[in-house]
């Protein structure tokens, strides 16, 4: 085989951070090559390089043995490197066939292009309809309008970057066998990713980028998650503790809970019920947009609901607002840290105020007691180990992994009887990711119900004591976390709760 | 009261023509929006459209060298604009507001040595044949060229949108800015050209005011008119063809009024006891404008579907 693209001495430096120190690897023609490394280890600046969304400082690139300097995007694109975005830079009120058509240099007339997206999708297992709005697609199905956007050019380097996050299983093995074909047809594909085992199953090579600089490239076949992981973080990762699960009385108890679509693109849920004990942790599992968002503006109380429909300890509280259910103990961490969970352009103290004001007491006859706000701040900073120079830094300056810390601890820290989270380690190194994981597991010890809504099942059936999952608006039946295996949940994901069902209380019969 | 005075023929001519300025002006702030960007200053653009207009067409004594001066003058209060919101990223709805404050001003004082003066005749086209008709040759050949450009350019506008690439790379940089970007468009640029062109289309309707419709200049002639062409294009809900609609209804609305005044009706209400001063008549496009924005954001729904996506918001490049 031999070099497509060859990355010498990349240097790129940013107000007080490099982002990439030196760094040099190379892509052989027709290999799948990971790029490893945690949040903030420099790999979407050094992928913004080489689509040329940014220049580097220092050092060189060669695509197919000719010096490779992108000016732009457009550049990039014309000498055959094509990208597709962790989020996606889809356009939701435009078509399928006119979002592929901007992602192009030389688009065809739209009525031959609808054509040749229908035939390029179906030959490489990725069926798409060129006339619906995105907007109206599931996000499995939007990340093939990405890729069969980018097949249309028919790159020589396909860069993708965490391009499984929001997949269900079936569609992740689908997209495995897309890639795995674009090998053997000759495309070279960049893949970052932070999972492991999906990097074993499909990668040819693997660099491990940490802190800016290539600490290893090795060929992922022969090592193990655990080893990469290893050198990912440079030290061994902690694993969790296996808990007792002894679930006490009931805490949290949804009866018929329904809420209409908010908008446009939004999902109505349907009937959902079940009950949450103390001490134990409730896995949601599910593709992004199947309610997800909505289940948690009911929970949190900024959509409002029929009272009965929501009991906390007993008490209706389904027609309450935020405050109130704050007040009572149930707290939220929402998905979306800057601008829902956490104001960007405010400090963390009085991001810790946000939503602490009444449970730590940081309020008194309407005004701030700003000593207390400040040492509550500095607890959440000190026990979730949040990197960041002191409680005056804005929220917006911190990295996406430390800010969650910060989010999910100035929840944890109240001592909630119910807290909800949804996706709480997205875009979260593993070694974060480990402490949040912790900290919610020592929460459910103390007593507390929690709720996990994730994506990630890998987190959910390690964490979870108990598994649902939410498919278009409707919640399957909780049933134990243990002995689940991934074709079932796939199948719960698609919405055949029904089927899936009969299958387990045929099976436990 | 004699209702019979109100001919429904002459009352269609006046609305069609009424609704001209407002036409041209809603139509380039659709543009102006799709691109993303929300320009509040259309009473501005407009008012020294048509001071720019209006000395302009004096000066040279020709009302072609007045439009054009009146799309120059509006383009180029739109660029100050555009400026101020796409380089140094002030806030949209101030900074629009702002340029009406200072469009209005600019204008009064510009406009000082001409008023009182009249602008060189427009008249209306005289097709044979076409123009000759009974009924439909008033009700639709007569007008004046400018007239039939505005209606042109509402359907070379929905071509644009709906079947070029510029367009529709106009509309994805309204719908979300950031994947624009990373697509490699250049934001900025595109945003530019729609608010320079939203501005020229507004220069060319406040022409068309102090031009054909009035014909004088008088400080503050456009009485709010920039503000019904802002309601029409969310009347409208961002498509083309809507706003020939919505311009013709407020137009009509206005004719209307201004006919039930010169009817007797306000005497013809007086005399069955209900007290009405003429005011109130006046009143009514405003208030239709009120009614209408309220009906259409009273379903939350379908006025979100067709906002573009990041209207009003400023892009910042990042990384």
């Amino acid at each position: 085989m031999s070099v497509l693209l060859d990355l010498d001495g990349i240097t790129k430096t940013y107000p007080g951070v490099k982002a990439n120190d030196d760094v040099s690897f190379s892509i052989e023609i027709g290999e799948i090559h990971a790029l490893l490394g945690e949040n903030g280890a420099g790999k979407s600046t050094l992928v913004k390089m080489i689509y040329g969304l940014a220049r580097p400082d220092a050092g060189a690139m060669h695509l197919g043995g000719v010096a490779y300097a992108p000016h732009g995007p457009v550049a990039a694109r014309a000498a055959g490197v094509a990208m597709v975005f962790q989020h996606f830079s889809l356009f939701e009120a435009l078509t399928v066939a006119e979002n592929i058509e901007l992602g192009m240099e030389n688009a065809p007339p739209r009525r031959e292009l609808a054509q040749r997206i229908r035939e390029v999708s179906a030959e490489y297992g990725l069926p798409l309809e060129p006339d619906r709005l995105i907007g109206d697609l599931s996000v499995g199905i939007r990340q093939r309008v990405e890729i069969v956007r980018c097949l249309l050019q028919s790159p020589r380097l396909l860069i993708m970057d965490e391009p499984t996050s929001v997949l269900t299983p079936q569609e992740v093995e689908q997209l495995f066998a897309t890639l795995t074909k674009l090998r053997a047809e000759g495309v070279s594909i960049l893949y970052i990713s932070h999972k492991l085992d999906e990097i074993r199953q499909l990668c040819d090579r693997a660099t491990i980028l940490r802190g800016g600089k290539v600490v290893a490239t090795c060929i992922p076949a022969q090592e193990t998650a655990r080893s990469m992981a290893g050198m990912m973080i440079g030290q061994e990762l902690a694993q969790p503790s296996v808990r007792d699960f002894s679930p006490g009385e009931v805490l949290l108890e949804l009866e018929g809970l329904s809420l209409p679509a908010a908008g446009q693109f939004g999902v109505a849920l349907h009937g959902i019920g079940f009950r949450l004990r103390a001490g134990e942790i409730l896995g949601i599992g599910g593709v992004a947009g199947n309610g997800q968002d909505e289940f948690l503006l009911a929970l949190s109380g900024e959509r409002r609901v029929e009272p009965r429909m929501i009991r906390l300890a007993g008490r209706p509280i389904g027609g309450r607002g935020p405050e109130v259910r704050r007040g009572a103990g149930l707290l939220t961490a929402p998905e979306e840290r800057l601008g829902h969970a956490a104001a960007p352009a405010m400090t963390l103290a009085e991001n810790a105020l946000l939503t602490g004001r009444r449970r730590a007491g940081l309020t008194q006859g309407g005004f701030l007691r700003s000593g207390a706000i400040g040492a509550f701040a500095r607890r959440i900073i000190a026990d979730f180990d949040v990197r960041t120079p002191g409680i005056e830094t804005l929220a917006r300056a911190l990295s996406g992994g430390n800010l969650q810390k910060f989010v999910i601890g100035r929840e944890v820290l109240q001592a909630p009887s119910v807290l909800v989270v949804n996706q709480p380690t997205w875009g979260v190194d593993a070694h974060a990711a480990a402490q949040i994981r912790g900290a919610l597991q020592a929460l459910a010890d103390g007593g507390a119900g929690v709720i996990v809504i994730s994506q990630d099942l890998d987190e959910l059936m390690e964490i979870s004591d108990t598994f649902a999952v939410l498919a278009n608006g409707r919640m399957s039946p909780v049933r134990p976390a243990t002995g689940l295996d991934i074709e079932t949940i796939g199948r719960m994901m698609g919405g055949a709760f029904g089927a899936a069902d009969a299958e387990f209380s045929h099976a436990s019969a | 009261m004699d209702l019979s005075a109100i001919d429904p023929i002459t009352l269609f001519v006046g609305l069609v023509s009424a609704a001209t300025p407002l036409l041209f002006a809603a139509i380039g702030e659709l543009v102006v929006e799709k691109s993303g960007v929300l320009n509040l200053g259309v009473e501005g653009m407009m008012i020294i459209g048509a001071v720019c207009g209006f000395a302009a067409a004096t000066t040279a004594g020709s009302s072609a060298v007045g439009f054009v001066a009146g799309a120059a003058g509006g383009a180029a209060l739109a660029l100050l604009f555009g400026v101020m919101t796409q380089y140094f990223l002030t806030n949209q709805v101030a900074t629009g507001l702002a340029l009406t404050l200072f469009g209005l001003g600019l204008a009064a004082l510009i406009g000082q040595p001409f008023t009182g003066i009249k602008p060189p005749p427009f008249h209306g086209l005289d097709i044979p044949v076409l123009s000759d008709l009974p009924v439909l040759g008033r009700m639709f050949f007569r007008y004046d060229i400018v007239l039939y450009l505005g209606v042109g350019l509402i359907a070379l506008v929905w071509v644009f949108l709906n079947r070029t690439r510029t367009g529709l790379i106009l509309r994805a940089v309204g719908e979300n800015h950031d994947a624009a970007h990373s697509l490699g468009y250049p934001v900025v640029k595109i945003r530019l050209a729609a608010i320079a062109f939203g501005g020229a289309c507004a220069g060319v309707g406040g022409s068309y005011l102090s031009l054909v419709r009035v014909p004088q200049w008088t400080e503050g002639m456009t009485a709010g008119t920039g503000w019904i062409a802002l309601a029409i294009v969310v009347f409208a809900a961002w498509k083309p063809w809507r706003i020939l609609l919505g311009a013709w209804l407020f137009g009509g609305v206005t004719i209307l009024q201004l006919n039930l005044q010169a009817s007797g009706f306000l005497s013809w209400l007086q005399s069955l006891g209900i007290p009405m001063q003429a005011q109130y008549l006046s009143m009514t496009p405003y208030l239709v404008t009120i009614l209408v924005l309220v009906v259409i954001s009273a379903d939350r729904t379908r006025a979100a579907l067709n906002a573009p996506g990041c209207l009003g918001r400023s892009f910042t490049q990042s990384g």
